[in-house]
């Protein structure tokens, strides 16, 4: 993949705006973590090509990039899939039965935590906590949270993500 | 901008709130959003719009109003009527009888007196929830800024930290070190360059009390900070806080930008030498980040690896610099402090914990949300006067406090007062202001291998007594769960934990322990029911259908790849 073109040869303007993001940080080895921040909200993922060219732009040793982007959960170095489930692992609402939702939802979808369904419709993934503690046990699909979620519930959800055409 | 000007601008915006005939206020925070708060808002807006009074009366979106499991929450002025599980079918209602004809809705209203209320004090919180965080005129005309302009203009840097000092106000994470002392020590070291950092890393799970405060009054933390800045001497502060609270970092944003535009942040703040600037960090996931080496280190862009102390922060931190790192809630309660003076904070509290304490009140327990309290009330009154008891006639089996760092208070020891000392002295830890509340359906064996878990992920991999140690308690932990454990295990945990809280690096291993070690002191007697009778009496436990957690399996895995 030649640095501003992606597979079909076109041109990817989400290249622009990294660079634009790496020049107003002044090429700066330490603005390397908001880098890749912004990389993950223009592409979705930060694959392997990403990684080498946010190295070479920061002049930072590939090694530093990549141990970086590993250390912290936030990066994905692997596409998502279409849909992600997230389901809030804290404290209040593992009290309040969220390792059930965990389980339910890990056998509809065939697939662990952390991982993306074999069609790469559904990616699952646990949060540590996402704050909202006070309608526990939170579940949030793509971007709706949704709290006092149950089993029932949250299969359902995920079941019509499933038989969705694509 | 000076100290007129500022009032000026205040006495403005208050001018205007006068002219409106009635201010509906609806809870903006993460709860309340989920259970549409949003939506309820716009269908205000649009009945008022409809009723023809959309110009006299302001609908607002607020910070957390406190009872988020009651939510969406709307507080109705100049009556100052909290109405709960208000939805978008009550709007009408609501405007028809309490606005236009000014008689409340009785079956929506929330009692004013009702304890949740009556028994809080509120220092840090106090205009959140009712006032507009993406408003600093808002904030303004609710005497915002005016302690940053007064410290300015009126105090030394050392009459500043005299004043924090004389507050007994001490580190609101859950250190207790005395902030007024860390601010003295940071003033003290010769340096051109100095910074102050907020650690607004919120990683305990079960905790949402930054995340509320930074959501419901921004520029409080922002005015902290820069009162801060000045009593230190620096003139850059970040602040860190976490990528997963995307609304906080939306509105910190936004706070920032208005405070620059209205020149209260930059150059020359209120006409002196003095410029501050604050810049954000957003955080990556990685729990470890909340210990403040870690989280200096994940500032200059690098893995967040704790590093030995001394040298301490204050003295070499950010770039080498020194560097002041405080809480949230620390920099929350700074403006009251300087606006009131030491005095008047000092005589809230305890004689050693000094102030107010707020708690994200959450699990097990009718009225969750986000509480203030003075220092020195007991647990008891927290979870059944405010927190209103266990609800489905639950039984209170144990109090949770500290996160994964912290411990399981039992029911014997519910008189505790709530200080930094007692908490300790009981075996759990003031924390950073989560209480979890769990009753008999919880398993404590399962809550302490849930808390190793947390442990054993997050474990940067440093040093090895942590790297190693939590995987090996987990593992034994896993086995008590699964009912393959023996006595001998159960002494390898005890060993193993005092190992690993001695010889770790780092707070997140010194304290991984504490769980287990809380839990095994007050609930040995579950542990061995576990063991011996292979029965779990909360029924959580799969006891002696033998599986291994594949938990296990992926750690060692190694991340990414």
């Amino acid at each position: 993949m030649s640095k501003q073109a992606d597979k079909q040869g076109n041109a990817d303007n989400r290249y622009k705006y990294l660079d634009r993001a790496i020049a107003r940080h002044q090429f700066r080895g330490d603005a390397l973590i908001e880098i890749l921040h912004t990389t993950q909200e223009l592409f979705g993922f930060i694959s392997r090509d990403l990684l080498l060219y946010i190295a070479r732009n920061l002049k930072l040793p590939p090694s530093k990039v990549y141990g970086v982007a590993t250390f912290y959960h936030f990066f994905s170095l692997d596409p998502k899939g279409e849909h992600t489930v997230t389901v809030c692992l804290g404290t209040a609402c593992y009290v309040r039965g969220a390792a059930d939702i965990q389980v339910a939802l890990e056998k509809t979808c065939g697939c662990a935590m952390g991982q993306t369904t074999a069609d790469g419709k559904i990616s699952l993934q646990g949060a540590r906590c996402v704050g909202s503690c006070g309608i526990a046990p939170v579940v949030i699909y793509d971007n709706d949270v949704a709290g006092y979620d149950t089993v029932e519930q949250a299969t359902a959800r995920v079941r019509t993500w499933m038989e969705e055409q694509a | 901008m000076t100290l007129e000007e500022l009032y000026e601008l205040g006495q403005n915006f208050r001018q205007k709130l006068t002219t409106f005939r009635a201010e509906i206020h609806v809870c903006g925070s993460g709860g309340c959003i989920s259970s549409g708060s949003f939506q309820l808002k716009e269908t205000f807006e649009k009945v008022c719009e409809a009723r023809k009074i959309g110009a006299d009366v302001r609908v607002i979106t607020t910070g957390c109003m406190g009872l988020c499991g009651a939510g969406p929450l709307v507080r109705v002025h100049p009556s100052d009527t909290l109405y709960v599980r208000v939805t978008t079918e009550d709007v009408e209602r609501i405007v028809d009888s309490h606005i236009l004809k000014d008689k409340p809705v009785k079956n929506l209203l929330y009692p004013r007196d009702a304890s949740f209320f009556a028994r809080q004090v509120q220092v840090a919180l106090k205009n959140m929830g009712r006032i507009d965080p993406e408003s600093i005129e808002d904030y303004i005309a609710h005497g915002g800024y005016e302690a940053l302009a007064k410290a300015i203009t009126y105090y030394t840097q050392e009459g500043v930290i005299l004043e924090v000092r004389n507050s007994g106000l001490r580190g609101r994470g859950g250190g207790g070190y005395p902030t007024g002392l860390k601010w003295d020590i940071v003033r003290r070291v010769p340096s051109a360059e100095k910074y102050v950092v907020c650690n607004a890393d919120e990683g305990d799970p079960g905790a949402f009390m930054d995340r509320a405060m930074l959501e419901g009054n921004p520029h409080a933390i922002l005015e902290g900070m820069a009162i801060a800045g000045y009593a230190v001497g620096a003139t850059q502060g970040f602040i860190y806080v976490r990528g997963e609270y995307p609304l906080a970092i939306e509105r910190l944003k936004k706070a920032i930008k208005q405070s620059e535009r209205t020149q209260i942040l930059g150059n020359r703040i209120f006409e002196s030498g003095f410029n501050f600037r604050i810049d954000l960090r957003i955080g990556a996931g990685a729990f470890v980040c909340g210990e403040e080496t870690a989280l200096l280190q994940s500032i200059e862009g690098q893995r967040g690896q704790p590093r030995p102390r001394p040298p301490y922060p204050s003295q070499v931190g950010l770039w080498g610099k020194p560097t002041l790192l405080n809480n949230v809630e620390t920099f929350a309660n700074v403006p009251a402090i300087v606006l009131n003076g030491g005095k008047w904070y000092s005589a809230i509290g305890t004689d050693k914990s000094k102030g107010t304490k707020v708690f994200a009140l959450a699990g097990r327990i009718n009225n969750t949300g986000l509480i203030e309290v003075p220092m020195g009330i007991t647990l008891r009154e927290i979870i059944f006067d405010i927190g209103g008891g266990i609800p489905d006639g639950g039984e209170f089996k144990a109090a949770q406090t500290g996160g994964p760092s912290g411990g399981c208070i039992p029911v014997q020891h519910l008189d505790t007062p709530v200080d930094y000392e007692s908490l300790t002295h009981v075996g759990s830890m003031m924390g950073s202001g989560g209480l979890i509340v769990m009753d008999q359906t919880s398993c404590m064996v399962d809550i302490a291998k849930y808390f190793m878990k947390f442990c054993m992920e997050e474990s940067c991999g440093k040093c090895i007594p942590c790297r190693v140690g939590t995987v090996q308690l987990y593992r034994l932990l896993d086995r008590m769960t699964n009912g393959t454990a023996t006595d001998e295990d159960l002494d390898t945990l005890e060993e193993l934990c005092v190992m690993v809280k001695d010889t770790s690096l780092c707070g997140l291993g010194q304290t991984a322990p504490n769980p287990v070690m809380s839990t095994l002191h007050y609930f040995r007697r579950e542990y061995e029911q576990h063991i011996h009778e292979h029965a779990c009496a909360a029924g959580v436990c799969s006891v002696g259908a033998e599986q291994t957690d594949s938990a296990v399996a992926s750690v060692h895995q190694g991340e990414g790849a």
